[in-house]
């Protein structure tokens, strides 16, 4: 069975997403850099695999499947469903609350953040202050619900690890490339569940993949 | 079996995104108003069910639940049949494919028609706030963009993820639904297969029953 192809680069954090995702399900899988500076991500070949021109796309055989949270979930019921829960109603519900938790309450606040700071001097531009002060806010907003959470259960969908604590990873070591990291001081309990993910060996090995190259 | 209660206002598209799946699966359901006027939603007792003090909430049994798609999906599970799959979870390729059109609702279609929504008639007839006709023209040329890949896709296959209808179709009902109400709708023109596939998706009863609740206009 030919591994799975994960199309983008390990600077996005939605490439990083599902190969976090994807090394917890302990699927086979590669990532084949995408270069968006030869405007690689609209040609025809990408656009087969990802009609918006983004990135990740994952090709699993003769399946493209695009949409990093997409893509998440289908790692997990192809090679560990048990981090979907889907066999038990209830759980399951729990589990996809926290992944849409994830999608539109954290990931809203975080990504301005992580844009100004590490993106737009990339791409030749300065980061905006006002929008990392208003978003810094929001999210810690977030983060006193998850905190509240946190302490009355190990990991967001209960007492075992599931997508959706996996789904934060990715931004969350992006956000300690930023000096903003020191947001997360004030909310104990979500400090020490992210030092528990910090500790899982597919966790460590993304960070690796994020590091840039010396 | 009690029926089950979703908070919120029967009007609000998030609210709808739940209801039309319990309409879809022919699951009892009752809504329960939440005063947003009165700051209900950010009472005690509603921010016990939803801690970021939104809607909708929803109640079954002991179970408590919020964010509308985690809500709807666990409708569509519980009360999964022959007549009534939204999610195919049982087949892997095919439960994919719902989960890429839902995530592209979420993500690329949402965020271009929602600001058209709510700068056209939410803002003037809720909030007295005048239409920034800027945020509707860059919405709409973002919505524009959207489409073709929609038109693209559903020239192959009826519905987003495949030929059969889901629960990616269904989430589309609410925004668009309002979208039609404001003077863009025909938009949808330049996007035949868009349109066909929007029309039978408003030929639904589920879909025809929960417009009805729905005003377009408000004094």
């Amino acid at each position: 069975m030919a591994p799975m192809k994960l199309y983008g680069a390990t600077m996005s954090w939605n490439v990083t997403k599902c190969a976090v995702a994807l090394e917890e399900a302990g699927a086979e899988y590669e990532i084949v850099p995408i270069n968006f500076s030869t405007g690689e991500h609209k040609s025809p070949e990408h656009l087969a695999r990802n009609p918006f021109g983004q990135v990740p796309a994952l090709q699993d055989g003769d399946l493209y499947v695009f949409e990093s949270r997409a893509i998440c979930k289908y790692a997990c019921r192809k090679n560990k469903p048990e981090l979907l829960k889907e066999g038990d109603l209830k759980e399951a519900a729990i589990v996809d609350v926290w992944l849409e938790v994830e999608a539109h309450q954290y990931s809203p606040a975080l990504t301005p953040i992580l844009f100004e700071v590490l993106v737009k001097p990339m791409l030749g531009g300065t980061c905006d202050k006002k929008v990392v002060e208003e978003n810094l806010e929001k999210l810690k907003m977030v983060l006193a619900v998850y905190e509240a959470r946190l302490s009355k259960c190990k990991y967001l969908a209960g007492d075992s690890i599931s997508l959706a604590d996996l789904n934060h990873v990715s931004m969350t070591l992006c956000l300690f490339a930023t000096p903003h990291a020191s947001v997360l001081d004030g909310y104990p309990h979500v400090k020490a569940w992210w030092a528990g993910l910090m500790e899982r060996p597919s966790v460590q090995k993304v960070a690796a993949l994020m590091k840039p190259s010396a | 079996m009690a029926p089950v209660k979703v908070f919120g206002s029967a009007m609000s598209t998030n609210v709808v995104r739940v209801l039309v799946c319990l309409e879809e699966v022919g699951a009892e359901y009752e809504v329960v108003n939440i005063d947003f006027q009165a700051k209900e939603h950010k009472s005690p007792e509603h921010v016990a069910r939803n801690p970021f003090g939104q809607i909708p909430a929803f109640q079954d049994g002991d179970l408590f639940l919020f964010e509308s798609r985690a809500i709807a999906k666990y409708v569509a599970r519980k009360h999964k049949s022959a007549d009534a799959d939204l999610l195919r979870e049982g087949n892997l390729n095919e439960a994919a494919m719902v989960d890429v059109w839902t995530e592209v609702e979420a993500h690329q279609y949402n965020p271009a028609i929602s600001p058209i929504v709510y700068e056209c008639l939410v803002n003037p007839a809720m909030k007295g706030l005048p239409t920034n006709q800027k945020v509707v023209d860059e919405s709409l040329d973002k919505l524009k963009k959207v489409l073709e890949v929609y038109e693209a896709r559903l020239s192959k296959t009826k519905y987003l993820a495949g030929d059969f209808v889901s629960f990616a179709d269904l989430n589309h009902f609410p925004y668009t639904y309002y979208f039609m109400a404001t003077p863009h709708a025909l938009v949808f023109d330049s996007y035949p297969h868009v349109k066909v596939w929007w029309e039978s998706l408003m030929s639904r009863p589920s879909v025809k029953k929960l417009s009805a609740n729905m005003p377009t206009s408000w004094p």
